[in-house]
């Protein structure tokens, strides 16, 4: 069922040329976003990016830079007082339903099974509520699915407080992903697990984004994770953020974590080390 | 919930050695029968007359004695104390949701609600008396009055600290106010709220026999007052006994109720 709903989407990214310019799922044009009225902190300034659909962008960049405003800018939950955010051809004036997001706090609610955490987004989103009830098993077989995905297959009926840190975060990912998302923003999902967990989580990710064809921008300190994961990168300053940089990755796809190894994989990551210890001496 | 009946099916292997003293189970038991014992041997020891401090077994004889007008008052008080209390949980629940709405209403009202919390309840049953006469309503009120703060309080807390992350999420999906509050802070704040219920209905205990020894001619608080009259002091202290008994009584059936309600508070690691 997935598969077909999201099928308009995924054929899009299996013809992904280098560039398509006409297919920007996210443009950011010279946006300023201040915090706290006119003498605030300037928390993003100037900022420009474009995403476009099925794309995965990494952003990483100092710490403060700005990195979870630019998530709450594109989720519509901060307006910028100059420039403009556009997501899926509509200027974003409200929060928009069409994104999904995950963040480094799983924030399952302990009072809900994981099955019904994961339905929680259908309760909310316009499109769903009205349904779920009458397609209720519709829904739930979805979820499974989704969990399956993730390989939390038969973990729905546990509470979130029963599964490990790792699988409580594999269990965010189908939460953000129910109400099939057109963009997913993940925020550090991964910043509190131990090494061999996230890297079975970059390759959960990794075949999410290959199967869903969703677009997804993930926000991360990690470079590592961002040239393993990544089509794009963005690099960006100290505050009051903007985009530095802008690197493509070369590196072919399915990626396998033995990539991590090569000195290509290396020099990028390490270029990219170099920009961003330069972007924080220069703040 | 699912781990509890796994270790279930662990425990026969234990229930196979041979009978042990649960001391930890036993201790209530013995600790409350170690101060009546120690408390006896006091009053035995120092010769204290009856009229200032009865030794228990003078206390469980007067038990023994009054004990139809021990039960009807018993019965007055509780009935009092419960009416009050569950008036405190349904507008303590419905004011603390309204506080804990939106932080104007929060930071208005909290200073009301503490500035009225602080008057002490003895000088409001003679306002009640005036409005109500003296008897059941005035107790019932200062019942009330006593124990809905902390339900508020409570309530107000558990609303206030939801995640950020957990209201972005949902607003980032076109929740409204509404929807957040109903799916995240009710339920959320429901552990508070069970866990206010213990301190409630001890303080409900407080108003209503603070109301019926100033004020009524029924309840443990007027039977206290008029035994008091009359140097009846055994008397007096089977009521504190009724009392206490209530009070044990109606806290384990809220903190019964608490477990049985949130036990997802009660197990979850709440793994941040």
């Amino acid at each position: 069922m997935l598969e077909i709903a999201s099928e308009g989407i995924a054929t899009g990214t299996t013809s992904q040329p280098k560039e398509h310019p006409m297919a920007h799922l996210v443009s950011i044009d010279d946006v300023d976003m201040r915090y706290g009225g006119a003498d605030g902190t300037l928390a993003v300034s100037g900022l420009t990016m474009r995403v476009g659909k099925g794309d995965f962008a990494a952003v990483v960049g100092p710490s403060g830079c700005g990195k979870s405003t630019l998530m709450k800018l594109v989720t519509g939950l901060h307006i910028p007082q100059v420039g403009t955010v556009i997501v899926a051809g509509q200027h974003v004036t409200q929060p928009i339903s069409i994104v999904g997001m995950a963040f480094q706090n799983p924030t399952m609610l302990p009072w809900r099974t994981t099955l019904e955490n994961i339905l929680l987004p259908l309760e909310i989103v316009e499109k769903h509520r009205h349904r779920l009830r009458a397609n209720k098993k519709e829904y739930i077989e979805k979820a499974e699915h989704l969990l399956e995905l993730v390989g939390l297959k038969g973990f729905g009926a546990k509470f979130p407080w029963q599964l490990s840190g790792g699988m409580q975060q594999r269990a965010n990912l189908c939460r953000a992903l129910i109400h099939e998302p057109e963009l997913l923003m993940l925020d550090e999902p991964f910043g509190a697990l131990d090494a061999f967990t996230r890297e079975e989580l970059w390759c959960v990710i990794r075949d999410l984004h290959a199967a869903q064809g969703v677009t997804i921008v993930l926000v991360t300190h990690d470079l590592r994770e961002a040239a393993f994961l990544a089509d794009k990168i963005f690099v960006m300053s100290a505050r009051p953020g903007r985009i530095l940089k802008e690197h493509r990755v070369p590196f072919e796809r399915p990626r396998d974590l033995e990539i991590m190894y090569e000195s290509r994989f290396n020099d990028l990551v390490h270029q990219l080390h170099g920009e961003i210890a330069q972007a924080r001496v220069t703040a | 919930m699912t781990i509890a009946t796994e270790n279930s099916t662990a425990t026969p292997a234990i229930a196979k050695q041979p009978a042990r003293i649960n001391w930890v189970k036993a201790a209530p038991w013995l600790f409350t029968l170690g101060m009546f014992l120690f408390w006896e041997m006091l009053v035995r020891g120092l010769g204290t007359p009856v009229t200032i401090l009865p030794a228990p077994s003078r206390i469980f004889q007067a038990v023994v004695q009054y004990w139809s007008p021990l039960l009807k008052n018993s019965a007055q008080t509780l009935f009092t104390t419960t009416l009050g209390f569950g008036l405190a949980v349904v507008g303590g629940l419905a004011i603390g949701l309204f506080i804990g709405w939106s932080k104007t209403i929060y930071a208005g009202l909290y200073p009301i609600m503490i500035g009225f919390n602080a008057i002490p309840k003895v000088a409001v049953v003679p306002i009640l008396v005036i409005w109500f006469g003296i008897g059941t309503i005035p107790a019932v009120i200062t019942a009330f009055l006593i124990s809905f703060f902390p339900i508020v309080v409570n309530v107000a807390t558990g609303l206030a600290t939801i995640e950020p992350e957990t209201e972005d999420v949902l607003r980032a999906l076109g929740a409204k106010k509404l929807d957040i509050m109903l799916k995240v802070g009710i339920p959320r704040s429901m552990p508070y709220f069970f866990g206010s219920l213990k301190i409630a209905i001890t303080l409900a205990f407080v108003g209503s026999v603070l109301s019926e020894t100033v004020a009524s001619n029924y309840g443990l608080g007027n039977m206290m007052a008029s035994a008091q009259s009359q140097f009846n002091v055994p008397l007096v202290f089977a009521g504190l006994l009724a009392l206490a008994v209530e009070g044990i009584a109606m806290y384990s059936l809220m903190a019964f109720i608490e477990r049985r309600m949130t036990g997802w508070a009660h197990r979850s690691t709440m793994a941040n």
